[in-house]
């Protein structure tokens, strides 16, 4: 009995030890904290990535979703599609024309919220809402204020005169009691919408940039008895030129790859004035079933989105030297 | 007062103070202005989805009457009509369901890799955050169609698991990038007087890091959460039978039958979920773009 219990314990102890030595290690800590992550990502991200790259070199479909033998056909056609092309097109101007004035009003508003004043955090509360909102449920709201003959704004458009009611009144952009806002007018109101969804993110984060510049040099550009305006665009602008940066990044990645505002709105329009890259890929590959050149299509915005990434991390990683 | 006249010879445009005080009343007006316009613009719609909820049709039908005020009384036979002859309950609890299971597997894969990666591996650690970051730039938007693949080779088509196996792909790297700057920013001495005091380095973790890192880990929970609400693409591309649709999903397609528009039900199903979801999100917002504008932002 005695003799054979020290043994046992010994053996005991020392997987112990071997096992708190484990849990001490701090690559087998990190590797094992990591992994389930890694699997994860790897599994449902890594292989769809290069899926999907693998679909726009092949000619699958979903009645044959095999990848047989990989060339340039799908791109060939996808490339001279005149559809593919608009949408692209679209893609970007939306993008460039929204993000851009996303820019500039964000800074207006973020200007104005920066002083306090009675009642700011319903005002913020108000102003936030189109970000909070799932997206599809903001659409949605839109798709209604943009009806052909109930819109809201048709009615304040007819009251002030900029549209003609029923034949007794001419109207100054036309006679007709409409504007038809998803008809001709399709991507302004497309982009009016990505602008308004957008505008709370960048001001939030222009906010941020904002409160972040030292009080003693805004102290000494007033000692100085410099202008607003100057001292706007030659102090403020330069100190928050990174962060102005990293807003425009993001809201260009969320809009470039969005296609919920123009499935809700328009599902591209039937001349494709709204077409944009994510919709046309997903009405070709999941409504259309042609896996391949759905994903030959979304995989035009990969480029751009690597690029964007790389310009923010660049951003990031100086902001940190400093 | 001798720096002041120095200052004087190099600046000599110094408004006076009356001047002074009339662009700072100029600017205040401009203030009120602007703000107002801005909170026009963005609430405008939500304020158009609250009214219409208790219209009749036969004043939202009539293009001559005032869209924002009542002509006829308020009724409620909209909201009768969403949740007694639509699966909107159904599609709420759906949603709901995803939104717990979503966070619950975010947490379980988030929050260890998010420490690996703040304290354990070095530049490694620091190349696999970026690489983190990188994976959540990638939008379902150019995933979905080999993922739409995958799911259908799993069997999960129509089915709610099809999204819960899904959404983690878009709320782990962000939530682990966001828990890997808060969790650096918990000094590492805390955890080595854990150690000192016998914890070993995982109970170290368990015991101090973790309660510290709390109002990290409640963000990622709320974002985990609206993020699977906001989402839109692989709801609409993996489920088509509606009793295993999710709101966003469910609204957009079936208040809407053929030509018949049930605007009223419409606009009411948005407003229910815009506002509480907006509430939560709200209080949460900064941490929420400290989080993505990758430290960038020192506000």
């Amino acid at each position: 009995m005695t003799t054979t219990t020290p043994p046992l314990t010994r053996d005991l102890q020392r997987r112990q030890s071997r096992m708190l030595k484990l849990l001490d290690s701090e690559r087998f800590l990190a590797s094992a904290m990591l992994l389930p992550a890694v699997i994860y990502i790897v599994l449902l991200v890594g292989i769809p990535l290069i899926t999907a790259i693998l679909f726009s070199f092949s000619d699958a479909t979903m009645a044959s979703p095999e990848i047989d033998g990989l060339s340039f056909n799908t791109f060939g056609a996808v490339l001279n599609d005149p559809v593919f092309r608009r949408s692209l097109g679209n893609s970007i101007g939306f993008t460039i024309i929204s993000q851009a004035s996303m820019v500039v009003l964000g800074n207006i508003l973020a200007l104005a919220l920066m002083k306090n004043f009675p009642g700011k955090w319903f005002v913020r509360l108000l102003i936030l809402l189109p970000w909070a909102t799932p997206i599809a449920i903001g659409s949605i709201g839109w798709l209604w204020m943009y009806d052909s003959v109930y819109s809201p704004i048709d009615w304040i458009f007819r009251q002030i005169g900029l549209l003609g009611m029923q034949g007794d009144r001419v109207g100054l952009i036309s006679p007709a009691p409409n504007m038809y806002w998803l008809g001709q007018y399709g991507p302004f109101s497309v982009i009016l919408v990505q602008i308004w969804r957008m505008l709370p993110m960048s001001t939030v984060i222009l906010m941020a940039g904002l409160s972040s510049i030292p009080q003693d040099v805004k102290d000494a550009a007033e000692v100085d008895g410099v202008g607003f305006w100057r001292t706007y665009f030659q102090v403020t602008i330069p100190l928050i030129r990174p962060i102005i940066l990293v807003a425009f990044l993001f809201g260009v990645i969320f809009t470039f790859t969005d296609m919920t505002i123009i499935h809700v709105l328009t599902r591209g329009s039937s001349d494709n004035s709204t077409q944009v890259l994510a919709s046309y890929a997903y009405y070709k590959g999941i409504d259309g079933g042609n896996l391949s050149q759905g994903a030959a299509t979304a995989i035009f915005m990969l480029p751009v989105l690597l690029g964007l990434a790389m310009i923010l991390l660049r951003i990031a990683r100086r902001s940190e030297v400093r | 007062m001798a720096e002041k006249t120095s200052v004087k010879v190099y600046r000599p445009h110094i408004p006076s103070p009356a001047r002074r005080r009339v662009n700072r009343l100029g600017r205040g007006g401009l203030q009120a202005v602007i703000i107002a316009f801005f909170t026009i613009f963005a609430a405008f719609p939500f304020y158009w989805m609250l009214i219409a909820t208790f219209k009749t049709n036969q004043d939202l039908y009539r293009p001559i009457n005032n869209p924002f005020i009542f002509n006829q009384s308020p009724t409620l036979d909209n909201l009768k009509l969403l949740f007694n002859e639509t699966n909107y309950a159904v599609w709420i609890g759906n949603s709901i369901f995803i939104g717990i299971a979503v966070v619950l597997i975010t947490l379980l894969l988030a929050v260890p890799a998010a420490y690996a990666l703040a304290r354990l591996s070095g530049r490694l650690g620091e190349q696999l955050g970026i690489l983190m970051f990188m994976v959540y730039l990638i939008p379902p938007t150019l995933l979905f169609i080999p993922m739409s693949r995958v799911i259908t080779l799993l069997g999960l088509r129509d089915s709610i698991w099809s999204l819960i196996l899904v959404y983690p792909t878009f709320t782990v790297p962000f939530c682990t990038w966001l828990l890997m700057g808060f969790m650096k920013s918990i000094p590492a001495d805390i955890e080595e007087q854990a150690t000192v005091d016998g914890y070993t380095r995982f109970g170290g973790v368990v015991r101090v890091i973790m309660p510290l890192a709390l109002p990290g880990l409640l963000t990622v929970v709320v974002f985990s959460f609206t993020l699977t609400m906001h989402e839109f693409i692989y709801a609409l591309a993996f489920v088509s039978v509606s009793a295993q649709k999710v709101i966003s999903i469910g609204v957009t397609s079936e208040l809407i039958r053929g030509d018949v528009y049930f605007w009223q039900s419409i606009m009411s199903a948005g407003i229910i979920v815009a506002i509480p979801v907006a509430l939560i999100y709200n209080i949460f917002l900064n941490r929420f773009v400290a989080g993505f504008t990758l430290g960038a932002v020192k506000g």
